[in-house]
């Protein structure tokens, strides 16, 4: 006759050494050698977990076993939503040669609801899988690398030309914060190349509009909208906490301001820049590489700088410049590729040629190459290009 | 001896257009001197009063900035490749 659930819980508590949640957090308070091993489902594991406890579902311990739980002589205790499934499983453990493993009494419930600390997970949910699958299915990606872009802040200066496919593919790749600076509204004008703003909302603020367009691509982003001109009164406030700073703007005041406050702040900025049939893109990053002022010391003066009478660029080249610079701040998030880093990407749309252009920092620059920030400059707002 | 020159979009009506012009010389200076000869205004364009290329632009020879090798002594020969990189702040 076969021996019934209750008979064979009763067996397994008899010989199986139960450990109280009290105890099993002193023994890690006390920072003993000790592996806690969660055997519950996925879904379980991800709505919280012990600290620092390796995830062994029960269903896959036998195949699992050897490669997570690689030292056989070690404390072990494992545990599940209520003390049942974990003692099945040490029996199981202990029969494949597991020799001082225990069982954690009422689970991780108890646990939660003694008060004792418990660890969330970063993963995705459902929904995100579906999203992200393409990217997960990439090995430079990977849950663990859509994990990374989630919680990334990325702050496009710009929603204009290069900020709306830049922004534009940064939501569809899912970076969780996305802020944009702009204080511009749309003109019929701007239709032409910036993407993300539409003919019905000319007149309208480019942010809010921008965030319309954004979240209807991926509404489980975040963004921040700042409508003000960057003046050196604002800029620390406008870039704190963000990782990466893509530099779309249109005027070298702003370029200036915005490259010292990333060196002030050791935040990478991705860099792009059009005029007519071409453009320039590089990531600026000290100490990796150079900043822009180690290119180009000081901004031109309005003679010698395009006028904007002269202005006028070809539409579809902001796509490419602005999307070049979305691939470098994934690549920057992801810790993946050679980055733009002391390198200068041109691309002449005419001719259809990138060239590359080797930088170097200036030991002498006065903003990276010293420990004293040396203040932000306003430079004068002159119509140039 | 010819040595071809890039020039970037905002300095193509200095030279009636052309993205590429030709030029002679054994340095950069000579070059842009050469280069003033045919396409006047050129030179100040790049560099400045006292002869140093202007912050706002960079002169490279083979994809290396030319500040880093010798300025505008840098010595430049046949087959090299020289071009004329501005700041551009456009983004809209
Ligand atoms: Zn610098």
């Amino acid at each position: 006759m076969a021996v019934s659930k209750d008979q064979w819980l009763k067996q397994l508590r008899s010989d199986i050494p139960e450990v109280s949640p009290e105890d099993v957090r002193s023994e890690l308070d006390a920072k003993k050698d000790v592996l806690i091993v969660d055997v519950r489902e996925g879904d379980e594991y991800r709505q919280g977990h012990l600290p620092g406890a390796v995830h062994l579902p029960r269903g896959f311990l036998e195949l699992q076993a050897e490669s997570k739980l690689t030292d056989s002589t070690k404390d072990i205790i494992a545990y599940c939503a209520g003390g049942v499934r974990s003692l099945f499983a040490v029996d199981t453990l202990k029969k494949m040669g597991y020799g001082k493993v225990r069982s954690m009494a009422g689970g991780f419930t108890r646990w939660k609801q003694n008060g004792h600390p418990f660890d969330v997970p970063e993963v995705l949910d459902d929904d995100d899988r579906e999203r992200y699958a393409r990217h997960l299915t990439i090995d430079e990606v990977g849950e663990a690398g859509q994990v990374k872009l989630k919680k990334a802040k990325v702050l496009c200066i710009g929603a204009g030309g290069l900020g709306s496919p830049a922004a534009y593919y940064l939501a569809a790749a899912g970076i969780g914060t996305l802020g944009l600076v702009d204080y511009d509204v749309v003109d019929k004008t701007n239709l032409q190349r910036q993407i993300l703003h539409t003919d019905d909302r000319v007149g309208e603020l480019k942010t809010e509009s921008a965030k319309k367009t954004l979240l209807g691509l991926n509404p489980k982003i975040d963004v921040k909208l700042y409508n003000e001109r960057i003046t050196s009164q604002n800029i620390d406030e406008i870039v704190s906490g963000y990782d990466i700073i893509v530099d779309g703007c249109d005027n070298f005041p702003t370029r200036y301001l915005v490259n010292d406050a990333c060196v002030k702040h050791g935040i990478p900025n991705v860099h792009g820049s059009i005029y007519r049939f071409e453009g320039q893109v590089t990531v600026f990053w000290p100490p990796k590489g150079p900043c822009y002022r180690c290119l180009f010391p000081e901004p031109p003066p309005p003679e010698m700088a395009p006028s904007c009478a002269e202005a006028g660029v070809l539409g579809v080249l902001p796509g490419v410049i602005g999307v070049l610079e979305a691939i470098e701040v994934i690549k920057i998030i992801l810790g993946k590729g050679d980055l733009l880093v002391g390198r200068l990407l041109t691309y002449d749309a005419l001719e259809a040629k990138f060239r590359e252009l080797k930088l170097r920092r200036n030991p002498d620059c006065k903003y990276c190459g010293s420990d004293d920030f040396p203040g932000y400059i306003d430079y004068e707002q002159f119509c140039a290009i | 001896m010819a040595i071809s020159v890039r020039i970037p979009t905002p300095l193509r009506k200095l030279t009636d257009g052309k993205a590429e012009v030709d030029a002679a010389g054994s340095t950069i200076q000579e070059l842009f001197d050469n280069l003033e000869s045919q396409h006047a205004g050129i030179k100040e364009k790049v560099f400045d009063d006292e002869g140093e290329i202007r912050r706002f632009i960079i002169v490279s020879l083979n994809g290396e900035d030319v500040r880093y090798i010798d300025g505008a002594a840098t010595s430049v020969s046949d087959g090299d490749e020289i071009t004329i990189v501005p700041a551009i702040a456009g983004g809209v």
